[in-house]
């Protein structure tokens, strides 16, 4: 009873869930990483230097491209696998992965999910199982040598009970929640609650175990003191466990700005202290809903131009093959791009404002179409459904009834934005019926496609971004700094993402007395006399 | 033409006398007034100093008393029959100028070219 419970204790239900995850993932780091169900994001500390195939892209510009292939007269004509990140090529991961894709380990990683949720529910039950113990196993054990339960005692039974059911609603609520990502490395504060929390177990384990079942204590009175003070360090773990898991990290002191590697979208976000996992997690949550959709045909027209740029000049080796060979390509290469007399600027100044004008017309053309089609439906007024006028139908048939006037101008629209992947027939005619359903005007209807929307909304074609791979050179459960910096990569982009302090405010007062609010006119008067 | 504030004013006057004319039951004097205590000094653009809140000519009419007797534009007018001028409302400037008793008014006027003569002609020396 004496136990002086030093630290405030919470609930025993913080087993760490991600804590077996960690481990997995270190073995899954060495296996393939390419799993279209899951979201995770793996870590790649580059302490320790696992460098796959996809890291080996090259973010540097054309110099460095195939400085072997110098002797080969045909490479200029190839140089467009060089250019950067190509949007459509396959890592040898990718590759690697593709053959053991859906079978063995989906198995092993459904078991893997779920071990954090089972040592969770062991912990709790524990927690559970251990004052109710502490009760019954003296009344098992020497039940005739133990005092008769005062009402004092009972009392104690109530608050007892009551605490009890408090601390499971709570432990569920915090700790029972559908895990959203699996993270690369043990969330480092469950880790510590649940080490915690089976500390506080133990000991007082230990204590019951020696000054209670040892000496057969038979003040019961004591004994069920005792199983309080243990719920009520229980709870307070449980306080620790919100404050630390929870609230610590509302107040916002960093500012991070993200901004993604092919199309330069930037937004910003302020959080609070999060270890960098964490704050990577915060940030893909707001990817999905913030980013517009990664268009990757979007691209392909810088990618051309840089192509054009390197594609006109030949390197020849004329001394023969030297070591330093690729840099002096490389030089000489940008030497000559520099004193070329480049016009490619006027032709895209021109391709853009002949690209401008043409998907105006075609949104002309559009809106006028949808505003056509939809003055061909009406929705059937109740007195009407009476007397049913002969062909009525329900949203679907009325989209598909209405949808051919529109096809041909939307198609045109989505091929001349570049969007035509991202809408199928039947995304659209649902989205159709959705609108017709809905009482919405053709504007309404047409701002999905005006308008890039956000990664969420496009469904589950873009499947292979779920997985993301974070790179960072600090250790990844390491807490945020001000300039630190990490990326995020998907398949086909990375999300780079630097960290800024809040600055500290200084706010200080000035009273404004209500009545100093006093005014003269003046006056430039000129009087003759 | 600049005060310190507390000493004694000290400027190079010019005395004018100028003879009311009578036009009908009006004693008019041919000029126009502006300036005053009570008036925005940073309006004034014949002060040197944008503080000053001295009454200063405006406007002087062709032909009138004033420009007879040698009035400016852009003069300061520091006493008028002896009254002080610099530190005067612009209404009370105005009723110490049109007294209807007096026909004539005396006029100590301060010029920014009078100083530079007295001082070039004191250089001169």
């Amino acid at each position: 009873m004496c136990f002086p419970a030093l630290f405030s204790m919470a609930s025993a239900f913080s087993s760490p869930p991600s804590l077996c995850v960690s481990l997995s993932c270190s073995e899954r780091s060495s296996r393939d990483r390419h799993k279209p169900h899951s979201r995770d994001s793996s870590s790649r500390s580059d302490k320790n230097v696992t460098i796959s195939a996809t890291s080996v892209q090259p973010q540097q510009p054309d110099q460095s491209s195939a400085p072997t292939d110098a002797q080969d007269d045909n490479w200029g004509e190839t140089t467009t696998a060089v250019t950067g990140t190509s949007d459509h090529s396959l890592s040898q991961e990718d590759l690697a992965g593709f053959g053991k894709d859906t079978e063995g380990p989906v198995e092993k990683l459904n078991c893997i999910r779920f071990l954090p949720l089972a040592l969770t529910l062991l912990l709790g039950l524990l927690v559970l199982v251990t004052p109710l113990s502490f009760l019954i196993l003296p009344q098992l054990m020497w039940p005739e040598r133990l005092q008769t339960c005062g009402t004092a005692c009972e009392g104690l039974f109530l608050s007892l009970a009551f605490k009890l059911l408090i601390l499971l609603l709570a432990g569920w609520a915090l700790f029972m929640r559908p895990t959203r990502a699996s993270l690369p490395r043990i969330a480092v504060f469950r880790a510590l609650l649940g080490l915690l929390t089976l500390l506080l177990l133990l000991s007082y384990w230990l204590f019951f175990g020696v000054r209670i079942l040892d000496s057969q204590d038979d003040n019961y009175q004591g004994i069920v003191q005792f199983a309080v003070s243990l719920v009520d360090a229980l709870l307070f773990i449980h306080y620790l466990a919100v404050v630390l898991l929870e609230i610590r990290h509302l107040q916002p002191c960093f500012s991070l700005c993200v901004v993604r590697s092919t199309d330069g979208e930037t937004h910003h976000y302020n959080m609070g202290q999060l270890s960098i996992q964490r704050a990577a997690l915060v940030i893909l949550e707001h990817y999905y809903k913030d980013f517009t959709v990664h268009n990757p045909a979007l691209l392909t027209a810088a990618k051309s131009r840089a192509a054009k740029h390197l594609a006109g000049l030949k390197v020849y080796n004329v001394d023969g093959a030297g070591s330093d060979a690729a840099t002096a390509q490389s030089r000489a290469k940008m030497a000559a791009a520099a004193r070329q007399r480049d016009t490619s600027h006027n032709e895209l100044y021109y391709e853009e404002a002949e690209h401008d004008r043409r998907v105006r017309k075609r949104k002309a053309r559009l809106v006028v179409a949808v505003e056509e089609a939809f003055t061909h439906v009406r929705r059937l007024q109740d007195e009407e459904k009476k007397k049913p006028p002969g062909d009525e139908m329900d949203p679907r048939e009325a989209a598909q009834a209405i949808f051919p006037s529109m096809a041909r101008a939307l198609q045109k629209y989505l091929r001349t934005t570049r969007q035509q992947h991202c809408h199928s027939m039947d995304s659209i005619q649902a989205h159709l019926a959705f609108c017709i359903t809905n009482n919405m005007t053709p504007k309404a209807f047409l701002e999905s496609y005006l308008t890039a929307g956000p990664t969420l909304q496009y469904g589950r074609e873009s499947s292979q971004t779920r997985h993301w791979t974070l790179v960072s050179e600090a250790s990844v459960t390491s807490p945020l700094r001000n300039g630190s910096e990490f990326q995020l990569k998907s398949s086909d982009f990375s999300l780079v993402v630097t960290s800024k302090t809040i600055p500290h405010l200084k706010l200080s007062e000035e009273y404004v007395h209500p009545k100093s609010h006093k005014f003269v006119l003046q006056l430039q008067s000129e009087t003759s006399v | 033409m600049s005060f310190i504030p507390g000493q004694p004013v000290t400027a190079v006057v010019q005395r004018i006398e100028i003879l009311k004319l009578r036009d009908g039951d009006n004693l008019i004097l041919g000029f126009s007034i502006g300036g005053g205590i009570d008036q925005d000094p940073s309006q004034n653009p014949f002060s040197e100093d944008k503080a000053d809140k001295g009454i200063y000519v405006t406007r002087v009419s062709e032909g009138g008393p004033a420009e007879v007797a040698g009035l400016r534009v852009g003069d300061k007018i520091m006493q008028v029959n002896g009254w002080d001028m610099t530190m005067v409302t612009h209404d009370q400037a105005r009723k110490r100028l049109t007294k209807k008793k007096e026909d004539v008014v005396r006029l100590l006027i301060s010029r920014k070219s009078l100083e530079e003569v007295v001082r070039q002609s004191m250089m001169q020396r």
